[in-house]
């Protein structure tokens, strides 16, 4: 019975996509836990939190598709949203830490110690409350979005002018955050956590269990993602990608459909930093930079954008090769990810997923698509559309 | 022919005369140095009123070296050097020349003593000879430095030679720093209200710790009239910061301006996103450094001119690499600004680490020429040259540009593409080739950018990353397509930087000035100056 309503929602992609999913993250806890250290096919703890960081890179790559992939926006700043869920879980871990830091403080964490300060800022209170810093890691972002959002849709910023505008404000986030009178530990961010709930976060079974969290946070997302972009909703979005005025016309308000992606989008990207802080250990205003939300953007370019499974793809595949290239060949990862950026873009404009897809696409895509060349020979003649 | 002789030989004779002069007062001078060698203090004495009638500015070496017991004579032939001690060895220096003279045995000199009515003496001379001193530049300084101090014992020296000096700035300056002495002398009240006024109008920081020092041993009346005065430097002391936010602020939107041209150009009038745009600005940069090096390898006496050879270069190696990426890539993304992004997103990465890996990703050090650096001051502001060439560089490429964009052939195919490719097209323009050359132009310019940078910043492979958000935030706010745009955009975001910075710190300003843009483009989505009509759409 859930199997059948499953795969009707999900359909045959979607829910083998799932499965391979489950399956592979049962696989990697039994071979960590189960199997000795020294044998061949023994996951490590290393490996294991590398690839949650990685699954919660899928969740934020998931965020980015449904803004850019599936309503056309292209956000340049969702590195913002991700790191402000970070900085709210990172708060939550700092506030546990409590008298154990270096300084003894009970209450301050050891940065404000340091910095002279006597009482808890007012935007740090009610982070010792786990539920709280969850419940702030997705409005604080989402809040953000909303707002900016709010300004830029209806007032119609669209296209380029938007994506270089999210560039602006994760920028001056990356700046707000390195500064010490913010509150948020300056330069070196939040770290030296000590445990998550009780449980001792350095040890392997509490990173094991984050790890599954993380792909169980996955696997949610991507199924409620999939059912949104199914839905009547959904279809709306991908009308308002493909031709905005004209939906417009036809009586939807672009503007509430726009926003309530972008919000929930932003909040989806905060779940992912929230995640990702007590795996790494750390979060620090270089989260922020620029460029690592164009490269959050790459992973979706390279899956397959206005796919589910692309961005889940793209953002393992490429930080995968970012972390074995990093290690091996310091030198030649920048080389590579440039020539991702410029094949893929060129190339194959679709991604990985547009290789596999190309041939049972043709058929209910080929309409779509001339309307699109149509409309990419009308932009070229005017060549200023946004 | 005549005429032309006449004036050779004036000439040569000039030179021969100047060249006697000043060697016999060489002759004179060190003579009169010498001769403090012999006999005791009131001898000495003597030998230093002597020299301060020599009005020569080699003399303050000496007196200095005297007053601090570093001036020796040799005991065999009397003649005086400067002594100086470094590593337990003695480095011998000649008083006149200020020349080195090597390392040399201590035993063989002797110190010429000094006992304090010579050292009170030799203050006074020094002070009168400073107040004497050639270049009008030297003698503000020193009547500064009386004004600072409230130096008494340099009365009798200013008032004489205020008698003599004819500079009306220096004239000022010295009344000034008589008047901080008067004021400070047990002068009568008339005297003193005099003081004050003299320094209210003289003005500055000096002048105002001057008066704000006397405050409390004035008696009440003066007190009043020292409390006004301090009120009045303090209002223009304000203007005058207002003035240097203002010159500041011109100087930051210059550098914005610069970086953002060629954008506004690849952006503004291609409609094509380069994020590669700021490695354009670094690879000029580079060229800079690279140019700099090969001439003081090879033509050590070129080095002054290194920037003539740094700008058509830095403008033909960026305007290369550009046509080569819009050859590239580019040309395959027209129409999809989106994939545009990001695939010169990917280029500059490419472009970053190619000169990380060559020149390492450490600063690279490029020095500026002598005519760009100093400084002059305005008021009481000081200007340096290399804000104030970069301001003019700025406005210049600007002008350029608009005039390339207006008047030729090039540019009015360039317009002429953008506005209707198929109409410009069939009228037999080369749309391609007008691309390439269109974008190689704008990154050229962001090569020049990158000259100017090179002289007040590090050239380093991340110069242009720090500039890219920067220059797209000048080019949106100008209004896209519109060069003057640009440059009431860059000149507003760096003067409203600027007088944020004293309220909210630098950060923060730039914080607000970025919230502000992106709360404007919610008003104005094309920007200040928007193009009309349908040629937007």
């Amino acid at each position: 019975m859930i199997s059948d309503k499953f795969y009707k929602y999900l359909g045959i992609s979607g829910s083998s996509f799932l499965c391979i999913m489950g399956g592979a993250i049962l696989i990697i806890v039994a071979s960590n836990t189960l199997l000795n250290s020294d044998h061949p096919l023994h996951v490590s703890s290393y490996v294991v939190t590398l690839l949650g960081k990685y699954l919660c890179y899928a969740i934020l790559a998931i965020s980015i598709d449904l803004v850019w992939g599936y309503c056309g926006v292209l956000s340049l700043g969702h590195g913002a949203f991700f790191a402000l869920g970070g900085y709210a879980m990172g708060m939550h871990l700092m506030r546990e830490i409590g008298p154990r830091g270096v300084y003894g403080n009970p209450v301050l964490p050891d940065f404000m110690v340091f910095l002279n300060w006597k009482e808890l800022p007012w935007y740090w209170y009610g982070f010792d409350m786990f539920w709280f810093a969850i419940l702030m890691a997705v409005v604080a972002p989402a809040l953000l979005a909303y707002i900016f959002g709010w300004l830029a849709f209806r007032s119609r910023v669209t296209g380029v002018y938007l994506s270089i505008m999210t560039q602006a404000l994760t920028f001056a986030l990356l700046l707000a955050f390195y500064r010490n009178d913010m509150g948020f530990g300056g330069n070196n961010g939040l770290t030296d956590f000590k445990d998550v709930l009780g449980f001792n976060i350095q040890e392997n079974r509490t990173r094991l269990v984050l790890f599954v969290i993380s792909g169980l946070v996955l696997m949610i997302t991507f199924m409620f993602s999939k059912i949104l972009v199914d839905s009547k909703y959904g279809k709306a979005l991908i009308a308002i990608r493909d031709s905005e005025s004209r939906v417009r016309f036809l009586g939807y308000r672009v503007e509430h459909y726009k926003l309530f992606i972008w919000t929930l989008s932003a909040g989806l990207a905060g779940i992912a930093g929230a995640l990702y802080v007590p795996q790494v250990g750390i979060i620090n205003p270089s989260e922020f930079s620029p460029a690592n939300s164009i490269e959050a953007v790459l992973w979706v370019a390279v899956g397959g954008r206005g796919t589910l499974i692309g961005p889940v793809l793209g953002a393992i595949l490429v930080n995968g090769s970012k972390t074995i290239l990093t290690s091996a060949f310091p030198e030649v990862w920048l080389f590579t990810l440039g020539a991702i950026f410029i094949f893929v873009t060129i190339f194959l404009p679709k991604g990985i997923m547009g290789l596999f897809n190309r041939s049972n696409r043709k058929s209910n895509a080929s309409g779509i698509s001339k309307i699109a060349g149509l409309r990419k020979i009308f932009i070229f003649d005017g060549k200023k559309d946004g | 022919m005549k005429r032309c002789r006449l004036y050779k030989s004036l000439f040569i004779g000039l030179l021969l005369s100047c060249f006697i002069n000043t060697h016999l007062l060489a002759d004179t001078l060190n003579d009169t140095i010498n001769s403090l060698a012999k006999g005791g203090f009131k001898e000495r004495a003597k030998v230093i009123g002597l020299m301060s009638r020599l009005n020569d500015d080699r003399i303050l070496n000496s007196l200095e070296a005297l007053s601090a017991g570093k001036l020796y004579f040799r005991k065999n032939n009397k003649q005086v050097i400067i002594l100086k001690k470094e590593d337990n060895k003695y480095y011998a220096k000649d008083p006149v020349t200020k020349s080195n003279l090597g390392v040399v045995q201590k035993k063989q000199f002797k110190k010429i003593r000094v006992n304090n009515r010579l050292r009170r003496q030799i203050k006074l001379t020094l002070s009168s000879l400073k107040l004497r001193a050639s270049s009008p530049k030297d003698r503000i300084l020193a009547a500064t430095n009386i004004l600072k101090t409230i130096d008494k014992s340099a009365l009798k020296a200013i008032q004489s030679q205020l008698l003599i000096e004819k500079n009306k700035s220096v004239r000022k300056a010295m009344i000034a720093a008589r008047a901080s002495v008067i004021l400070f002398n047990n002068s009568s009240n008339a005297k003193q209200i005099q003081s004050i006024n003299i320094l209210m109008k003289y003005g500055g920081r000096e002048a105002r710790s001057v008066l704000t020092r006397f405050l409390s041993s004035a008696n009440p009346r003066v007190k009043k009239i020292t409390e006004n005065a301090i009120k009045t430097i303090d209002v223009s002391l304000q203007r005058w910061t207002f003035i240097q936010n203002v010159w500041y602020g011109l100087s930051l939107g210059s550098v914005l301006l610069l970086a953002a041209i060629g954008l506004a150009i690849t952006f503004g009038v291609m409609g094509v996103i380069n994020m590669a745009h700021g490695e354009m600005v670094m690879i000029g940069a580079y060229t800079t450094f690279v140019v700099q090096d090969l001439i003081k390898a090879n033509f050590s006496h070129l080095f002054e001119y290194s920037l003539a050879f740094s700008i058509p270069l830095a403008f033909i190696v960026s305007g290369l690499v550009g046509i080569a990426i819009e050859r590239g890539v580019i040309r395959y993304l027209y129409g999809r600004p989106l994939e545009t992004l990001l695939a010169t997103w990917g280029i500059s990465l490419v472009l970053q680490q190619t000169v990380r890996s060559l020149f390492g990703p450490t600063n690279q050090e490029v020095s500026s020429p002598e005519f760009m650096s100093g400084a002059f001051q305005v008021g009481q502001m000081t200007i340096t040259y290399n804000r104030l060439y970069i301001i003019f560089f700025a406005v210049f490429i600007l002008l350029i540009l608009l005039i390339l964009i207006k008047k030729s052939s090039f540019g009015l195919q360039m317009r002429a593409v953008t506005q209707n490719r198929l109409m410009a097209r069939s009228m037999g323009i080369r749309s391609d080739w007008v691309d390439a050359l269109t974008f190689g132009l704008g990154s050229g310019i962001a090569g020049i950018a990158g000259v100017a940078l090179s002289q007040i910043e590090n050239v380093s492979p991340n110069l242009g990353q720090a500039y890219i958000i920067d220059s797209f935030m000048v080019v949106v706010f100008g209004g896209v397509g519109n060069l003057w745009g640009t440059l009431v955009g860059a000149m507003t975001l760096g003067v409203a930087n600027k007088f944020l910075e004293p309220f909210a710190g630098a950060v923060l300003a730039k914080i607000m000035v970025l919230i502000f843009i992106i709360l404007f483009i919610q008003k104005r989505p094309r920007g200040m100056f928007a193009l009309k009509g349908r040629a937007i759409e």
